[in-house]
């Protein structure tokens, strides 16, 4: 039975090493002591002094905002995107599509900021747009990563899918935008959802594209997040990151909650 | 829907532009193929044009690719980039620090898929949830809060001190170490989502067979369990050797100055020196670098698709 042993104890490590340094965030937000290994004590002191920063609440107000926008975009897009991909037999430039879809996934993050920063200068020299760079920049940028993220999502949901309602729909008559909006996105409307919120996610997290495209008056949460962790531990970080973790734990529970009481009914 | 479909300017439009052979159903497909050559393939050529530019103080701080008509591109950047050992070394080190975690990675995130893909429903579905939930949560953040745990006075050497394992602190902040404990923490699920997927549908009569015809455990394993889930092993280490090798956030905040990550490179050369054309160079030479890895990937991608 020694196989029966080293796998719980493994994995039971592994998780201890995932969750460890969020347990250890957790604690240490509520730490009065400034210094992080010395203990002064329960206080909520940080919370406080993050909800009166204006430098983050600027900061998060800017990613909210480009963070739905981009994963608004991102979701019609990538839908689109999925739709030519699996509903639209062999079209032409259907390779290079299914290539620039995925391509987004795996390339490095400092090539796509530097690459789009270029084009945006390039851009604006030839043309005169984008005048500058700001949100609208970031958004741009962060609609192209995440539309790959929602394209694999979506296609994924696609492919699962039964298309013979689809059909079934067609040979009665209703045009494909008739199927595309009375069945189709009605069925794929979970996967549109976890896109939604997978993007989202990935633009209010983004650090390092966001660094590159941005301006003057635009700077995102993690990049005043960066800026202040660079210089060492600050207890008010361990708050905003205390919070980010409530709201998704939050968001999981109740998801996790919802989808068991689907399976049982 | 409906009344969109049924009104007139809109019909009219669809009649418009049928008259010049474009259909409906091409306008559809124009719109993410049009996005994506603006803002995913043309970003690489303009890269690809200004790494073989000067840097010019001007705006912007390049020079320009066509002059009177002909086209004035070096090679230059590319050779800078060949003769001066920092981008070289960088390189290396990029590869080794990326390999080396990918390995670690493999070696705990494979007993772990194993084990998930063996636990019986419901627990099953909650042990991947767990495995999923750091993602939703600040990558940013999760590699900070590493700077509290493994700092010279940090929560790691205050627990070994007070257990009497050691008496001076570790030196694990702003060394190699912390960077590889940061990428295999960062990209462990990456490994493991895959793993599962393929170790999940492993067929336990394979292994069955193998022991009634003699086999041992560790012989079985090696030579079934091993081999049939070489796609997922393939898929899960190119998730992680990937991104690694141009990681930025993880060897700025827990590597030392001396930590050299092609990813920290390109970021210093372009917002610390304002070198274009040597970034730009520096980001063509990390593409080539990924190409292997992205088209191992793409192999064990569409192998296990398919069963």
């Amino acid at each position: 039975m020694k196989r029966g042993l080293f796998l719980p104890i493994v994995s039971f490590l592994g998780f201890l090493f995932l969750y460890i340094p969020i347990v250890s965030l957790v604690i240490f937000s509520f730490n009065k002591s400034k210094l992080v290994t010395v203990w002064g004590g329960w206080s909520t002191k940080w919370y406080g002094e993050l909800l009166n920063d204006p430098q983050i609440l600027g900061a998060a107000w800017i990613s909210l905002k480009i963070g739905v926008v981009s994963a608004t975009l991102a979701t019609v897009l990538g839908t689109i995107a999925a739709m030519v991909l699996t509903r639209f037999g062999r079209v032409r430039g259907r390779g290079l599509l299914t290539g620039m879809v995925t391509a987004p996934l795996v390339m490095p993050e400092v090539i796509t900021g530097l690459s789009l920063l270029l084009l945006f200068v390039a851009m604006e020299a030839t043309f005169g747009w984008p005048a500058g760079r700001g949100m609208l920049t970031i958004i741009i940028a962060h609609t192209t990563f995440c539309m790959a993220y929602v394209a694999v999502v979506v296609q994924s949901r696609l492919v699962d899918m039964d298309d013979s309602i689809e059909e079934a729909a067609s040979d009665l008559g209703a045009k494909p935008m008739r199927v595309f909006f009375d069945i189709t996105l009605p069925m794929i409307a979970p996967a549109l959802i976890s896109g939604w919120l997978l993007s989202f996610t990935l633009s209010l997290d983004d650090l390092v594209i966001a660094s590159f495209v941005s301006g003057p008056g635009a700077s995102t949460l993690p990049m005043v997040i960066f800026s202040k962790v660079r210089l060492g531990v600050t207890p008010e970080i361990n708050a905003l990151a205390t919070l980010i973790v409530a709201v998704v734990a939050i968001g999981i529970s109740i998801s996790w909650f919802f989808m068991r009481k689907k399976v049982k009914t | 829907m409906t009344a969109l479909q049924a009104s007139t300017p809109w019909r009219k439009t669809a009649a418009f532009l049928a008259r010049f052979g474009l259909t409906g159903r091409m306008l559809v497909i124009a719109v993410p193929m049009i996005w994506l050559l603006v803002f995913f393939l043309l970003p690489f050529l303009v890269v690809l044009k200004i790494s073989m530019a000067e840097p010019m103080i001007a705006r912007p701080p390049y020079s320009p690719l066509f002059v009177d008509g002909s086209i004035k591109a070096t090679i230059g950047n590319y050779a800078y980039l060949w003769e001066d050992t920092l981008y070289i070394n960088a390189y290396w080190s990029s590869i080794k620090i990326a390999f080396f975690s990918t390995v670690l990675a493999l070696l705990i995130g494979y007993p772990m898929s194993y084990y998930i893909a063996r636990t019986p429903e419901p627990k099953r579905s909650l042990l991947l949830l767990l495995i999923v939930l750091p993602f939703w949560t600040s990558f940013l953040l999760r590699v900070y809060a590493w700077i509290g745990i493994l700092k010279t006075k940090g929560v790691l050497n205050m627990l070994l001190m007070k257990m009497g394992v050691i008496d001076q602190p570790l030196i694990i902040m702003q060394t190699d170490v912390a960077v590889y404990i940061g990428i295999v923490y960062t990209y462990l699920p990456f490994m493991i989502l895959p793993l599962y997927a393929n170790l999940v549908k492993l067929d336990d009569a394979l292994l069955e067979a193998s022991a009634d015809l003699g086999a041992g455990p560790i012989s079985t394993f090696f030579r079934i369990t091993i081999p049939l889930s070489l796609p997922g092993i393939i898929a899960g280490s190119m998730l992680v050797f990937i991104p690694a090798i141009g990681e930025f956030v993880i060897p700025a905040l827990l590597g030392g100055p001396d930590t050299l990550m092609i990813g920290k490179v390109l970021w210093n050369e372009f917002f610390s020196n304002r070198d274009w054309p040597v970034a730009s160079a520096v980001a063509i030479a990390m593409l080539v670098l990924l190409v292997i890895p992205i088209m191992l990937l793409r192999m064990a991608q569409s192998k296990g698709g398919d069963t």
